[in-house]
């Protein structure tokens, strides 16, 4: 077990995790935000740089501060470690500016965009970013392309995460899905158009963080806010898929099926393409019942049923240490 | 009197050959190495010589070489970082074109301290005639017994290999290396671990710059306490700095470190002076990313003393006064130079050559050039220099790898110590276009033409 401080807050958590994930299990007021970490994928993290924090101990043995911030998601706690999130002016200072480089070729152009509501980069820059923005210079822009019959891809809203790259890599077999060119001009791909088909593939939608992998069958069919959440499950066939989904509906159709998010917003188990895709009927399900919404997210604004009551709002288990 | 180890030989004809280098006392190092030294004695000369890493770093190589880890049963590799891209920096190609016995000597040597016996040496793409020549000499070091099996008779064999990058400058950077040398695309791992620990094919891996592989051989040869001896304080033995831009005799030269900057740019011996003999303006001192400096600051350093060619000296005042030795591209403007032209050379340079992984480098480096072409332009504001700075702060320190940094610090130094530069661009948009910006691309002498207009 290794005891970390973070911001001020102390825990002990099982040697080899990480601040980040030491900080998840205090709660998330002290979470960093994370644009590319996702729990369930492997070597996941260390790109966008959003989970930057301060240490300003190393560790017990070695209490010395670390000369730069790092990564939460790839760093892992040393015992007697103290980090800074919230707390520090540096912190808060280098995420502004990683928000700002994050939305410098983004379009903005939320009003149009099928991801907005459920964005993570919308709720990065409204709690982290500047209003103002500081650049004038034309956006990079990309051609939509069509990956297969249900996913498209629409590049100019990337923001090179490599979710769907370790997706791809990692739960759908054949990997035909990557990144090509350099720089600021790099591009997800899928070598040249040719359609990822596979049974697991529309999973990359869920794990976009962002609108640039959406979901054909559901694209502008509804603002997402307007849409009732439904827990729901069915025996799959396929071995490897969980057949535990979210069921949107509109009235008595269902518009879309995707994956269990949990409080950070990251899938709980993937699911397969049949019951992503094909099964839009309410009889191909067995209906568990409302989905419970964070009240702070723009998705239960317009809500039939006020779901949560502001006091059970429950944090993370939390080991109160009692000095 | 110019002291020569590296290159001590470099005149006589014939030298790239191997009989003729042998004949000069070439492979003596393998030979002493294998016969009367075990390993790890090896990597005690090395740490005993104060050898420093020459890729950019300085990172001592002893060190460096005894952190390697070593699991039973599992190969440990040696890779020759030969990726030399960094702007202003040509020494390795110079070593490797005329001398290539010695670098293949150099990785016998290191191999056997290291217990490795696969060896990479990862070229440069556009070298690609340089890996004509080290697969020629390869192959005549195999022919002559000193790779392949059993080497002289001994228990230890090591394969050498050359493989050739795609021309891409992040490539240099070790991790990155290690994943194109693996067939992958070449982003830069996150660190830790470090190759020392799972580098190459996850092994236990040392990635180490074509010049200090090189230097291991005088240090076998002439055993490490002498090497020591050789430059100054913990700037130990001898360095190849690529001279360029406006000096009267460019090229590649190998010096003593500790001896002075002013020495260096003005004797005949080296630079000669400043091309036409004008006014020295500013040094960019080892390679594209090291920090620029005027010329009163690369020639004393800010209390007074005389710089010298030295890790130490040539950091002395932090980035506030001081720079880096980096590679040794030690690139010398005129007073004609524009700054801000040059800048934005180096700006285009990062923008392109960033491999995209992380946000901060990604796009950072790609508004700094549009930012740095509008103030060339005649479009600049004030402001667009302050949010140049706060754009080079906000990369820094931030990345995954440090070519982040490596983009930020010409900005911030240029800044630094030109602002007015930048002012000038900004206050007096027409005639700084004009005539900055239309000759330097005719490469027309600008001081030259301002007089004439
Ligand atoms: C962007 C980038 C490019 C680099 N390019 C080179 C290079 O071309 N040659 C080189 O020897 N080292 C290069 N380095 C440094 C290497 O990462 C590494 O530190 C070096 O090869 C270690 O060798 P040394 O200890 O012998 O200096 C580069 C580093 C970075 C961050
Ligand atoms: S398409 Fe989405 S998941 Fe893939 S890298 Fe871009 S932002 Fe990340
Ligand atoms: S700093 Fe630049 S080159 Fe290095 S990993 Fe990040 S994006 Fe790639
Ligand atoms: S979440 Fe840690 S770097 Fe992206």
């Amino acid at each position: 077990m290794a005891k970390v401080t973070i911001d001020g807050i102390q825990i002990d958590v099982p040697d080899g995790t990480t601040i980040l994930n030491a900080a998840r299990m205090i709660g998330p007021d002290v979470a960093p935000p994370t644009m590319c970490y996702y729990s369930k994928l492997k070597t996941s993290g260390g790109y966008c740089r959003t989970c930057l924090v301060e240490v300003t101990a190393g560790s017990e043995k070695d209490p010395r501060p670390m000369p730069k911030l790092v990564a939460s998601c790839r760093t892992t706690v040393m015992d007697g470690m103290v980090v800074a999130n919230n707390t520090s002016a540096k912190v808060k200072d280098a995420r502004a500016g990683v928000v700002e480089f994050l939305l410098l070729n983004h379009p903005l152009d939320c009003p149009v965009c099928d991801q907005a509501g459920e964005c993570h980069l919308q709720d990065l820059s409204y709690d982290h970013g500047n209003y103002k923005t500081r650049t004038d210079f034309e956006r990079r822009t990309f051609e939509k392309i069509d990956i297969g019959e249900k996913i498209q891809l629409h590049m100019t809203r990337c923001i090179l995460c490599y979710r769907c790259v370790k997706t791809a890599e990692q739960i759908t077999d054949g990997r035909v899905h990557g990144v090509i060119n350099r720089g600021d001009h790099a591009e997800i791909s899928t070598y040249i158009e040719q359609a990822i088909d596979n049974d697991f593939s529309g999973n990359v939608i869920d794990v976009c963080p962002v609108g640039a992998l959406t979901d054909k069958t559901f694209r502008f069919k509804s603002r997402v806010w307007f849409t009732k959440p439904v827990d729901a499950h069915r025996n799959c066939e396929n071995e490897k898929c969980s057949g535990k989904v979210v069921l949107w509906y509109q009235g008595e159709e269902v518009l879309r099926v995707t994956g269990r998010k949990d409080q950070w917003g990251e899938v709980e188990e993937f699911i397969c393409n049949t019951c992503r895709f094909d099964k839009k009927q309410t009889s191909d399900w067995t209906i568990e019942g409302p989905r419970k919404i964070n009240r702070h997210s723009v998705i239960s604004a317009n809500h039939y049923m006020n779901m949560v009551k502001p006091k059970e709002f429950k944090l993370n288990e939390i080991k109160q240490i009692t000095e | 009197m110019a002291r020569k180890i590296l290159l001590e030989h470099i005149d006589v004809p014939g030298i790239n050959t191997y009989d003729v280098y042998r004949s000069k006392g070439g492979y003596a190092s393998v030979e002493k190495a294998l016969k009367t030294m075990n390993p790890q004695d090896v990597v005690e000369e090395v740490k005993k010589s104060g050898l420093r890493g020459r890729g950019g770093a300085g990172f001592p190589t002893g060190m460096k070489w005894s952190f390697l880890a070593k699991p039973e049963g599992v190969p440990s590799y040696l890779v020759c970082n030969a990726d030399e891209s960094e702007p202003g920096t040509f020494k390795d190609r110079y070593l490797m074109e005329y001398l290539p016995h010695l670098l293949i000597e150099g990785m016998i040597t290191s191999s056997y301290a290291l217990g490795a016996n696969t060896s990479y040496i990862y070229i440069r793409g556009e070298y690609f005639y340089l890996v004509r020549i080290l697969e020629k000499a390869i192959s005549e070091a195999y022919a002559n017994g000193w790779l392949g099996k059993n080497i002289l008779g001994t228990n230890y064999s090591l394969d050498l290999y050359v493989h050739p990058g795609a021309g891409a400058y992040i490539c240099g950077e070790e991790t990155a290396l290690l994943e194109s040398l693996e067939g992958k695309r070449g982003n830069p791992r996150i660190k830790p671990p470090f190759p020392a620990i799972a580098g190459l094919y996850g092994c236990p891996t040392v990635v180490n710059n074509v010049e200090t592989i090189a230097a291991v051989v005088p240090i076998i040869n002439m055993t490490g306490d002498e090497y020591a001896k050789i430059g100054i304080g913990r700037s130990a033995g001898t360095k190849l700095i690529s001279a360029s831009g406006h000096i009267k005799k460019p090229g590649v030269y190998e010096i003593e470190m500790g001896i002075t900057v002013e020495d260096f740019i003005y004797s005949d011996e080296y630079c000669g002076g400043i091309l036409n003999d004008k006014k020295l303006k500013a040094v960019v001192a080892g390679g594209s990313s090291v920090p620029i400096l005027p010329a009163d600051l690369i020639l004393t350093t800010a209390n007074g003393e005389k710089r010298l060619m030295s890790y130490e000296s040539l950091a002395d005042g932090g980035f506030a006064t001081g720079t880096m030795l980096g590679s040794g591209g030690f690139i010398v403007m005129d007073e004609s130079t524009s700054i801000v032209q040059n800048l934005h050379t180096f700006a285009r340079f990062y923008h392109h050559e960033s491999c995209g992984q992380c946000s901060p480098c990604r796009e950072g480096t790609g508004w700094m050039e549009k930012i740095i072409h509008k103030i060339l332009d005649g479009h600049g504001t004030l402001e667009d220099i302050d949010l140049l700075w706060d754009i080079q702060r906000k990369i820094e320190g931030n990345t995954i790898c440090p070519l982040g940094d490596a983009a930020a610090w010409p900005v911030a130094s240029a800044i630094r110590h030109f602002r007015h530069e930048f002012e000038e661009f900004v206050k007096n948009p027409s005639a700084q276009r004009e005539v900055k910006y239309y000759f330097h691309c005719n490469n027309i002498d600008t001081a030259a033409a301002y007089s004439s207009i």
